[in-house]
Order: C-alpha cells, then sequence, then structure tokens
C-alpha cells in the first residue's frame, strides 16, 4: 500500500535548494509521512528534518556526477520502489522537467507537470495548474497508486515545521556508468550567467522601449542589480538583440514565476503575459498609460522609463542596501 | 536515416479561450489554429538533415481529428516526406502517456531511427510526451537542446541546462531531441513545396493499426484524470501612482513594496 510523501530533491554544494525547502514545506501540510530523496550529492540532515522530512534517501556512485536522465530515472524509480510513497513530488526545474515524464512512463505512474497549487482533498492530492498561456487553470488527480507531480518554483512558501533531524539512508541503486546512454562531454557557463529566472525570486524585464543593447545593459542590468534580482526581457527586446534568448520570459522563452516581477517598458502582449502572469506582485513601468500591462499590475508608473530606472535604482541601493 | 517529427496543433497565442459549460474542456469553433511553435523548431530541424542529405526522409507524427490535417499539410509543403495521423475515438481522454503510446507506435512503424519534438506545446505546457516516448521505445532523450549535429549516428546536441548553464551531450541515434527556441530558424512553406505537398497522402491510423489495445489509450487508459477547468482569479486592480515628480512617484512604489506588499 502506497502511502506519504516522498520529495525529490535539488541540491547545490551540500545544500538544499530553495525549491525543495518549498516542496518539503508543502509536503508537510498534505497529510502522512515526508521523506526526502537527494541524487548525486550530500545532505544535512538537520536542515532536511526542519522542514518536515523524517528520512533522507541519497543515491550516490560514478555513474552521479552531472545529470543525466538514465541514471537519476533508474535512482529515482528504485527509492520509489524502496519506500513506496502515495505521491511524489519535484520542482518544475530543468532536471524535474526532464526527469519526471519518463519516471512515469518507466513506472507507470500518473505524472502532473508544471503545478502551482496541491490540496489534500478528501485524502487524495489534487493539483492545479495553468493551461493556454495561464487563461484556464486546470484541476488533474492520479488514478495510478503513485503520483508524480513537478510543481514550479516559489509556489510555495518555506516554512520551517522545527522537526528533528531527518535519518540519512543511503540506497543501492544498482547504477553503473553502462546504464548511461547519453554523455555530458562539456559544460559552459553562458556569458551573462545569473540565477536561473525561472527560480528566481524577483526579476527585473526590459521590452522593445530600453531601445538598444547599451539601453539594456545601462538601465535594466543595474536595476536589476540593486534589487538583487534576475535581469528579463520580452520577445521583442530579444527578437531586437536588445537582450539574448536565455533571459526571455514568455510563451517562447521561460516561464517564471516570481513574488515580484517588474516590467520595464513592456506593453503586456499575451505571449509576455503567459510567462509572468502567475508572479506574486506585478510592477509595471511604461510611458503608455494605455499599455494593457496595467491591467495585470498590482502597481503601475506611467513615466519615461530612463527617468524612473535610475530614480528606482538608487532608491533600492538605499533601501535594500 | 529516417527522422520523425511529433507535431502537435494548439491554439494561436492571441485565441480567446472559452471554456465548454460542464468545464471539461474548451470551446474549439472559433479558435485559430497553428502548430505548436517548438515543433516548428523539431520539424526544421529535422528538414535540414534531409536537406544536407543525412536524412532519407522526414516523417510528421500526430494524434488528432481531421482538422489537424491543415497544420500536417503545412510540415509537408516546409519540406516533411511523410505523415501519419493518428485518429481513433478511443483516443478521447488521453493522458500525455496515452498520446505517447499512440506516438511511440507510430514512430515504430514509419522506421524513423531520430525523432524531434518540441521542448513543450503551448497549450497544455505539459513538456511530457517526448520523454514518454523515449522511454516506451527504450532510446536516450536530449532535452531543451539549442544545438546539435549527427555524424555517422553520433549525435553532439546543447542544451539549456539552467542557472546559465549549456552543456554538451553526446550521444547516438536512435534517439528523442527535444528543440528549444533558437536551435534554427523554421522556414516557411513556398509555392513548390505547397504544391508537391498536395501529392503525398497523409496515413490515417488507428490504434488497432499501430497494434495498440483501447485500454491503452483514452480515458480507459489514462492515469491521470483532469476534472475541471476554470478561469483564474481576477487579480485585484492595481493602483497607478501618482506624484509630482519621478523621484515621488519612484519613493512612493518603494513604500508600497515594502509596507503594503511587503515584497521588498
Amino acid at each position: 500500500m502506497s502511502s506519504g510523501i516522498l520529495v525529490f530533491c535539488e541540491t547545490d554544494g551540500g545544500k538544499l535548494k530553495k525549491t525543495a525547502l518549498e516542496l518539503l514545506s508543502k509536503a508537510a501540510t498534505l497529510g502522512g509521512e515526508v521523506s526526502a530523496v537527494v541524487i548525486g550529492g550530500s545532505v544535512d540532515g538537520a536542515e532536511a528534518g526542519r522542514h518536515g522530512a523524517a528520512t533522507v534517501y541519497t543515491v550516490n556512485g560514478d555513474a552521479f556526477g552531472a545529470y543525466s536522465t538514465d541514471a537519476w530515472v533508474k535512482a529515482l524509480a528504485a527509492v520509489i520502489a524502496k519506500v513506496s510513497p502515495a505521491v511524489v513530488l519535484g520542482a518544475a526545474s530543468p532536471i524535474g522537467k526532464d526527469l519526471f515524464p519518463r519516471l512515469g512512463a518507466r513506472i507507470g505512474a500518473g505524472a502532473v507537470t508544471e503545478v502551482t497549487d496541491l490540496s489534500n482533498v478528501g485524502g487524495q492530492v489534487v493539483a492545479r495548474r495553468p493551461v493556454y498561456a495561464g487563461k484556464v487553470i486546470a484541476t488533474a488527480k492520479v488514478k495510478s497508486a503513485v503520483g508524480l507531480f513537478t510543481v514550479r518554483p516559489n509556489s510555495f512558501a518555506v516554512n520551517p515545521t522545527g522537526g528533528g533531524a531527518a535519518s540519512v539512508v543511503a540506497v543501492d541503486a544498482g547504477v553503473s556508468a553502462a546504464d548511461l546512454k547519453t554523455q555530458v562531454v562539456e559544460v559552459r557557463k553562458s556569458a551573462q550567467a545569473t540565477v536561473d529566472l525561472t527560480e528566481a525570486d524577483r526579476i527585473v524585464s526590459g521590452g522593445r522601449s530600453v531601445k538598444s543593447v547599451e539601453g539594456y545593459d545601462s538601465v535594466i542590468r543595474p536595476l536589476a542589480a540593486a534589487l538583487r534580482a534576475t535581469p528579463g526581457a520580452s520577445r521583442a527586446a530579444v527578437d531586437a538583440g536588445y537582450a539574448p534568448h536565455s533571459h526571455q520570459v514568455g510563451q517562447t522563452g521561460k516561464v517564471v514565476n516570481p513574488t515580484l516581477y517588474i516590467a520595464v517598458g513592456i506593453s503586456g502582449a499575451i505571449q509576455h503575459l503567459a510567462g509572468m502572469r502567475t508572479s506574486k506582485v506585478i510592477v509595471s513601468i511604461n510611458k503608455d498609460p494605455e499599455a494593457p500591462i496595467f491591467q495585470h499590475s498590482s502597481y503601475g508608473i506611467v513615466d519615461d522609463l530612463f527617468t524612473i530606472c535610475p530614480a528606482l535604482q538608487r532608491e533600492f541601493e538605499a533601501v535594500i542596501g | 536515416m529516417k527522422v520523425g517529427v511529433l507535431l502537435k496543433q494548439v491554439p494561436a497565442s492571441d485565441t480567446i479561450i472559452k471554456i465548454n459549460p460542464d468545464k471539461t474542456g474548451v470551446l474549439t469553433a472559433d479558435v485559430k489554429w497553428e502548430i505548436n511553435p517548438y515543433d516548428e523548431f523539431a520539424l526544421e530541424a529535422a528538414i535540414q538533415l534531409k536537406d544536407a542529405g543525412k536524412a532519407t526522409g522526414v516523417v510528421v507524427i500526430t494524434v488528432g481529428g481531421a482538422d489537424a490535417e491543415a497544420r500536417v499539410r503545412d510540415a509537408l509543403a516546409r519540406g516533411a516526406t511523410e505523415a501519419i495521423r493518428v485518429d481513433d475515438p478511443a483516443l478521447a481522454g488521453s493522458d500525455a502517456l496515452g498520446k505517447a503510446r499512440a506516438l511511440a507506435a507510430a514512430a515504430k512503424s514509419a522506421g524513423v531511427e531520430l525523432i524531434f519534438a518540441g521542448k513543450q506545446a503551448i497549450d497544455t505546457d505539459s513538456a511530457a510526451v517526448p520523454g514518454m516516448v523515449a522511454e516506451l521505445l527504450g532510446w536516450p532523450q536530449v532535452s531543451v537542446v539549442t544545438g546539435f549535429s549527427v555524424d555517422g549516428g553520433k549525435i553532439t546536441a546543447e542544451r539549456n541546462a539552467g542557472g546559465g548553464f549549456i552543456e554538451v551531450v553526446s550521444t547516438s541515434v536512435p534517439a528523442v531531441i527535444t528543440c528549444d527556441k533558437g536551435l534554427n530558424t523554421p522556414r516557411f512553406a513556398n509555392l513548390k513545396g505547397i504544391m508537391a505537398a498536395k501529392k503525398i497522402a497523409i496515413a490515417a491510423k488507428s490504434v488497432a493499426d499501430l497494434g495498440l489495445s483501447a485500454g491503452q489509450v483514452g480515458a480507459a487508459g489514462a492515469l491521470v484524470e483532469e476534472s475541471g477547468l476554470e478561469l483564474p482569479p481576477p487579480r485585484p486592480s492595481g493602483k497607478i501612482i501618482q506624484g509630482a515628480t519621478p523621484e515621488a512617484k519612484v519613493k512612493e512604489l518603494v513604500r508600497l513594496l515594502r509596507d503594503e506588499a511587503k515584497v521588498i
């Protein structure tokens, strides 16, 4: 009989990532025992326990260097077979997106991806997720014994429950180098690498009105830096060459879910809204009072971005320090 | 080597979406359909291999009714050479795994050795089907690819690994590759292509034609059950910040972000 919740936790330098803490915090409210699994990394049982996990399962070995679909699917399937959870949660991160659908096909478990809310309805986990560019919210549940869910970063608050240290249990998943059909031969840091947009808690995005690469680099990037935010861009700005595609927020770019989203010189085309409409607080700066983005904003300033942004940057520097 | 392309038709991103009365789906009567934008990168990647003499044919594979034919025809006009449309009443209510079973079986029947797919479809944004197809076929997958080459069956792909990292991944055919923006610039169909595409028959296949049973697809085989659609809650109306000077507006915004929204 499957029971409890297993949280697939990503780590960074031996620390649980914020997405993992969000998922553990949410899992603790859904009912049932919470356990965690860390693949290809070390973990601090105290930190996992403080966020509600009773046990952390770890899988390591020679095959667990860079992320690979083959090693991770086999490892997570092995831990699921051992723990028999009713629910497995992971982040809708680059790894989670790659891993969970294939895992679902491997073990015959329903997978619901890109979830923004989870609740316990009569003992069953029910997921809500935006579809059709966020114009519609779909509700879904899983009929198989195990349900797999990937959750967009920043969907849930981090809430330490104050539990004691989790016990750490190493699992041998029997994964060897022979299982790997893909090899990472090189890893490059892209020129303007920052916090991944999809996981960013604060984002400052620039649109076509920044007018040039110089405009983007001299207005958007320093404003983002002052707020400790990640710089983003609209499709129009990317297509015009003002910012790289890796910065694009929207339907053919990244879907983001930050606490604070500042749209600078962005009109608010549906393709952009599709990527950021779940942001908790949206601020728009645009000199066109009719820009559609204002209808989706918590706060708006109707003014020239080249005047407002440097002033806002100074104010953030003073307040945030 | 024949190359397959998984293709989905989706509502154009500027389409107004209306939910049907029983809240189980959307009204499609007024929907303008287009090829999923990420599938266009997949199609272009396949056609480029054909143009370079590395692929002997490009097979477009879709799950959909007769209304999907126009999108398949567009793909043929751009340079695909064959098309399979899996169409069966038994597919109604399929989840991602059910659709993946149909697509994987169709790919196998067409004898393709390499599959390109969009990294996700912009209607459901699940990004689930390609990885499931790869698993069902037992092939490696490389997802969110922005650079690709294949030489003598050896694949080198660049993928966006998140956090500003680009991974260069090596694998070999057969494989499933999911495509991101930046991989290429999709072409439009030209008149010659449109005329040539008219002569190509689109093979409509049933679930039984592909060796699947009705219970493996559709609502009967679905492990995920969508229990309803609703409109998102309206955002509370926002505030336009007034002020005599830009500095006054900025100070008021920062005050609201700190004291009212409590986000800084």
